[in-house]
């Protein structure tokens, strides 16, 4: 047998179904984005740029794009102000204590979102939990409006996406050496001088890499806006989602997935690029 | 607190609020799973079992499950058998493209569900596939594949192989070195690929959502049907069935791998 043949074939039959699979769709939907759409003769077989010039212009997409990518945001903000001190608290815990809490933090990536969505739809619904107990206390007199609000959507993103945050820097320090930190302090740093000079600097790269994540999946979120949101505060994917089933518009759905494709792939690519050039020294 | 708990007061303050934030929900559903109302409510006059009981005159739900179940299966199990040749051919081999490769199994990764979601459903529909579970499995397979490449890879790169040269050296033909030595040295990698891939295409709504059919429905997508008419205790009840299951296979996988190296796949 030749030397160079084995390594194709050991990945021939995984790479033809992500070919077969993967990379045909993906082609099949870009010329589908170019083609028009008729509500009488359905999909016509034209092309033009025409379903990307509505998106561009019209106000109504304007809307979805600067919500979502608002959400997106705020999320990742969020996330990181919570999740990284959460990370450090983390590493400084008991060994005992320290997997029971990973436990109950990263544990419930493993459970379905609609079923997290739904018990924030539950707690923060005009029936909810929340407005249940606060009446019931006295506090408000008129139930608070949360469901069916972008608030409402960053709190379960946020509660959806926070662990991704916990666990990327989570992982960064667990490379770090506690003995730098000793070091910090025993030089008479203080305890904020010695998380802000010396912690920080190092965690960044975890920082940065949870953020890409949870910005990513937040942009591309399809659950939890469309439950919490409702038919009104559409987002990039849930109107991808109302163009291919409810209004039957393929091409437009498809050139709104294209774009949200696009889209994410240059916040990544560059995002990357730019934690590359600036924390070249420390991925060394 | 212990002697190597560095955190002070403030930081176990900080510590509770987060762990009720991420635990409140899931708490939520559960008791109102157990409410002995005929509507939403925390249950505050007693627990009661009816929601549960509910479940069992909704077939529909039921032959969701079983069909997650049975799609979830065959899509892993088809992963992890792609899987493993593409991480021996990454971890032992310097081919051309090798890198390029790696990163064409990891892409889906990066693609937004909505739009995997939207590719499919005009591919699958040109080739008569909608709604088939075939077709259901092709699409899982791709999405699940970087999941189950990456745990497969780690134990595949970390495996020792003087274990397989001593093998073949003692006469063992190159398929029984395989079946063997390497396969058992590289079976916790293998199942713990299985087990994420297995979860990942469990709870996948999204993409999944646009290529189902309604004789061919996962549970994620029957529930979001279902919140989307109404929310009452009998959705609560469902996901709390979820919630209980997905936690014994959690302990269970967190006792044999570690939760956190599983997730970040070292």
């Amino acid at each position: 047998m030749k030397t160079w043949l084995p390594p194709y074939l050991l990945n021939g039959p995984a790479l033809l179904i992500f070919v077969v699979m993967l990379v045909v769709p993906m082609v099949m939907t870009l010329i589908l984005s170019f083609n028009s759409f008729d509500f009488y003769g359905g999909i016509q077989e034209d092309y033009g740029w025409h379903n990307y010039l509505e998106v561009v212009k019209d106000s109504y997409f304007h809307e979805i794009f600067a919500r979502t990518y608002g959400i997106a945001i705020a999320v990742t903000l969020i996330c990181i102000i919570i999740g990284a001190p959460e990370a450090y608290i983390l590493s400084r815990m008991s060994k005992t204590w320290r997997s029971l809490c990973l436990l109950a933090i990263l544990g419930p990536l493993l459970i379905s979102v609609i079923v997290r969505t739904l018990g924030w739809a539950l707690l923060i619904g005009n029936n909810g939990v929340i407005n249940e107990v606060l009446l019931g206390v006295g506090i408000i007199d008129t139930p608070l409006k949360m469901m069916f609000t972008t608030g409402g959507i960053v709190v379960a993103l946020v509660h959806v996406l926070v662990p991704f945050m916990v666990l990327s820097v989570w992982t960064t320090l667990q490379k770090l050496d506690p003995q730098v930190e000793s070091a910090a302090l025993s030089l008479g740093a203080s305890h904020f001088t010695t998380l802000r000079r010396v912690v920080l600097p190092q965690v960044m790269p975890g920082v940065l890499a949870g953020s890409l994540i949870v910005f990513a999946l937040t942009a591309s979120a399809f659950a939890t806006p469309s439950i919490l949101g409702g038919r009104r505060l559409k987002v990039v994917a849930t109107t991808a989602y109302d163009e291919y089933l409810n209004t039957l518009n393929w091409p437009l759905g498809a050139a709104i997935a294209v774009i949200l494709l696009i889209a994410n792939v240059v916040v990544v690519m560059s995002y990357n690029r730019y934690v590359e050039r600036k924390y070249a020294a420390v991925f060394d | 607190m212990r002697r190597y708990d560095k955190n002070g007061p403030l930081a176990m303050g900080f510590n509770l609020i987060f762990l009720v934030f991420i635990l409140a929900p899931l708490v939520v559903v559960c008791l109102v799973a157990f409410t002995d109302k005929g509507y939403l409510s925390l249950p505050r006059d007693g627990l009661s079992l009816r929601w549960f009981v509910a479940i069992l005159d909704h077939p529909e739900f039921i032959d969701a499950f079983w069909y997650s179940i049975y799609l979830a299966i065959g899509s892993a199990t088809l992963a992890v058998m792609l899987a493993v040749p593409a991480a021996i051919a990454t971890a032992r081999y310097r081919f051309p493209g090798r890198g390029l490769v790696m990163a064409f199994f990891m892409s889906p990764l990066m693609v937004p569900h909505v739009v995997l979601g939207v590719a499919f459903l005009s591919y699958l529909s040109r080739l008569g596939w909608a709604g088939t579970y075939l077709g259901l499995v092709a699409c899982h397979i791709i999405l699940i594949m970087p999941y189950a490449l990456r745990l497969v890879l780690a134990s595949v790169t970390g495996m020792d192989r003087s274990a397989e040269a001593a093998a073949r050296s003692l006469g063992a033909t190159r398929w029984v070195t395989f079946r063997r030595v390497t396969v058992p040295l590289i079976l916790p990698g293998v199942t713990g690929g299985w087990v994420l891939a297995f979860i990942t295409s469990f709870d996948e709504l999204t993409m999944t959502i646009f290529i189902a059919s309604p004789s061919s429905t996962t549970l994620p997508v029957r529930m979001y049907q279902h919140i989307t008419e109404t929310i009452d205790p009998l959705i609560a009840s469902v996901s709390a069935v979820i919630i209980f299951i997905t936690m014994v296979m959690m302990i269970i996988l967190d006792r044999i791998f570690g939760l956190d190296k599983l997730l970040v796949g070292k």
